[in-house]
């Protein structure tokens, strides 16, 4: 009795639920969801190997679908990748709708590639690609990507770097000529005597601060640079000359640097180890400990030249305060202020570089320094006609400049 | 522990900030901890990230990491006086890669990207510009050109050379007073921290 009336219970729960179903879905219902999930597919699909790269990438383009019309009917086109032609395909990217192309820049430069594009409107996206829309849509393919020699888009700086470089090697043959180059004078740089000669007669000490930066940093070498000429100085008039470094690449060539200036100047002996020492590798410890040489050392003369960062502030203003005079030179723009209200010189940006070659009259140092000169003069000039040329509308100078990154 | 490690926070700020009244034995104990402390934790940080984590983790898969390799051994070379001379070598590839790889990025962004900024129409695309931004043009193309006359180093700044170039130096020094003025700000933020820490952390005192 009870298995009975389990059956017709079951009977009637099945009918139901049928005619429920007949209720909610119209007879051709599958018809209606597989046209609305479909959109017209992305023509002209092409995969080529990214131009212009150090490999790695493939380059993915189509013309969008003709339901691409900007109303919503595409949301967005799905890109797939697979390494043959008949798949599997994953998913390696996503791009909204109205744009036509694709940097895939995650391939192997020795794999072979085959790419699809779906375009996707709300319904795709919610049902899911299917496999036999993925076998209905087109394949781009085989490519492989691999790297390039040269990126022709950045041909300018090319150009540029050449003629520049060209300026430089002439004037630095002209310098080795023995022609004589004129450089104005420096401020700066001509307090360097000063500020030396000071120290010797007060007895005191001179400390050399080149900055927080590792030898990898051009304001570091030349910093090295000035480093010789002021241990040049300090060897012969005999006065000790302290380097604290936070570096210990630095403090290996500020040892060879100052050493080297001993020995040139025919003191080779008044050279210690201990001049140049290590401190600490941290930003604030390092300035911490500058501080606390500084006030109790008292020297008479303070350079800091090479970049320097949130510290500079704190070093400069403690040297002020003990009185010693101070020679300050870095291209950081934001230390600069800081630097220049309190400091008795300042080597500005570029002045930091120059210096080197103000102070040591090598041919090499001159040379390139006129070099960039010529430079500079070339860009002043390509600025004002670029400026007059764009002003009335003659022509786009400026993108003669254009950098591609 | 915790409260330890507060006081111990507490002891070192207040250590430090007592430099702002003069040297003193407080301030030296702080600073000596604070050198002692930072220069240990580069070694080992260092260590882990340059020697372990670049190196010896990449060891087998890139052989050029033995090239950087074999260069730090060779400065090494530094505590045998008889062959030290070999330890200038790593730091003339430093030196030398250092302003080789520079180069172009130096060139690009510091010469042509800027060049590009300053060639403009003065007047706006299609002489479109306000008022303002016209004054503005014309203050970014006139203090790019004196700002680079004073950079210019193979002429005496005399005439009206030299005019421009004092031009040039005053664009550039009101340009550092409004930097100066927002770092000053920002570095306020590092004070307002601390005291935070003082009088919120360690003493209760704001919430």
């Amino acid at each position: 009795m009870c298995s009975l009336a389990l059956v017709v219970l079951i009977f009637i729960l099945t009918i139901g639920n049928a005619l429920a179903q007949e209720e909610v879905l119209p007879p051709d219902s599958t018809a209606v969801v597989e046209e609305a999930a479909y959109a017209q597919p992305v023509l002209n699909l092409q995969a080529e190997d990214k131009p212009n790269d150090a490999g790695g990438a493939v380059r993915v383009s189509w013309d969008v679908s003709t339901d691409d019309d900007g109303d919503g009917g595409i949301i967005g086109y799905t890109i797939y990748r697979g390494t043959a032609a008949a798949g599997p395909y994953e998913v390696v990217g996503q791009v909204p709708s109205g744009k036509s192309d694709f940097d895939d820049g995650n391939t192997a430069d020795s794999l072979t590639y085959y790419y699809k594009v779906i375009a996707m409107n709300d319904a795709l996206f919610s049902a899911g690609v299917t496999e036999v829309e993925m076998a209905l849509a087109t394949t781009a393919g085989p490519v492989q990507s691999s790297e390039q020699w040269f990126d022709f888009r950045r041909i300018n700086v090319f150009a540029g770097t050449l003629l520049l470089s060209f300026l430089i090697i002439f004037m630095i043959s002209r310098a080795k000529a023995g022609k004589k180059l004129f450089i104005r004078k420096i401020a700066g740089m001509e307090a360097v005597d000063e500020a030396v000669g000071r120290a010797t007669e007060m007895g005191k000490k001179i400390f050399y601060v080149p900055g927080i930066n590792d030898m990898d940093n051009v304001q570091t070498i030349a910093s090295m640079t000035i480093l010789g000429r002021v241990a040049e100085l300090a060897g012969q008039y005999d006065t000790w000359l302290e380097v604290p470094v936070c570096r210990s690449l630095v403090m290996v060539t500020a040892k060879e640097v100052v050493k080297e200036a001993y020995t040139k100047v025919g003191r080779p002996d008044s050279f210690q180890e201990n001049q140049v020492h290590y401190l600490t590798d941290d930003q604030f410890g390092y300035a911490a400990a500058i501080d606390g040489m500084v006030v109790r050392e008292k020297p008479a003369t303070i350079f800091y030249m090479g970049a320097f960062f949130a510290e500079s502030l704190i070093l400069a203003e403690t040297g002020n305060a003990t009185g010693a005079i101070q020679i300050a030179g870095t291209a950081m723009p934001s230390q600069l202020p800081f630097f220049v209200a309190s400091c008795d010189y300042t080597l500005i940006g570029e002045e930091l570089f120059a210096a080197s070659a103000y102070l040591s009259r090598e041919p090499k140092l001159l040379g390139s320094l006129k070099g960039q000169d010529m430079g500079k003069a070339i860009i002043l000039v390509s600025m004002v006609v670029g400026i007059i040329l764009e002003t009335f509308g003659i022509w786009e100078f400026s993108q003669l400049f254009s950098v591609i990154e | 522990m915790e409260h330890f490690g507060l006081w111990v926070g507490a002891f070192l700020t207040l250590g430090i900030y007592s430099f702002l009244y003069r040297d003193n034995a407080w301030y030296k104990l702080c600073e000596a901890i604070f050198i002692g402390i930072s220069a240990g934790y580069w070694v080992v940080i260092l260590f882990w990230d340059n020697f372990y984590g670049k190196f010896w983790i990449g060891r087998e898969e890139e052989p050029m990491l033995w090239v950087g390799a074999a260069l730090g051994v060779l400065m090494l070379c530094r505590l045998v006086p008889r062959i030290g001379w070999i330890s200038r070598w790593p730091l003339a590839f430093i030196v030398g890669a250092t302003a080789g790889l520079w180069m172009m990025n130096y060139f690009s962004s510091n010469i042509m990207a800027q060049v590009q900024s300053t060639i403009m129409p003065l007047l706006g695309e299609g002489y479109s510009a306000s008022f303002g931004e016209i004054v503005g043009n014309f203050v970014i193309a006139v203090g790019t050109f004196a700002g680079l006359i004073y950079f210019y180093f193979s002429k005496e700044h005399k005439g009206a050379f030299g005019a421009t170039a004092r031009l040039g130096i005053w664009v550039i020094m009101i340009t550092f007073g409004a930097s100066f003025g927002y770092t000053v700000m920002s570095r306020m933020s590092l004070l307002i921290g601390r005291i935070d820490f003082l009088l919120g952390d360690w003493l209760g005192l704001i919430q």
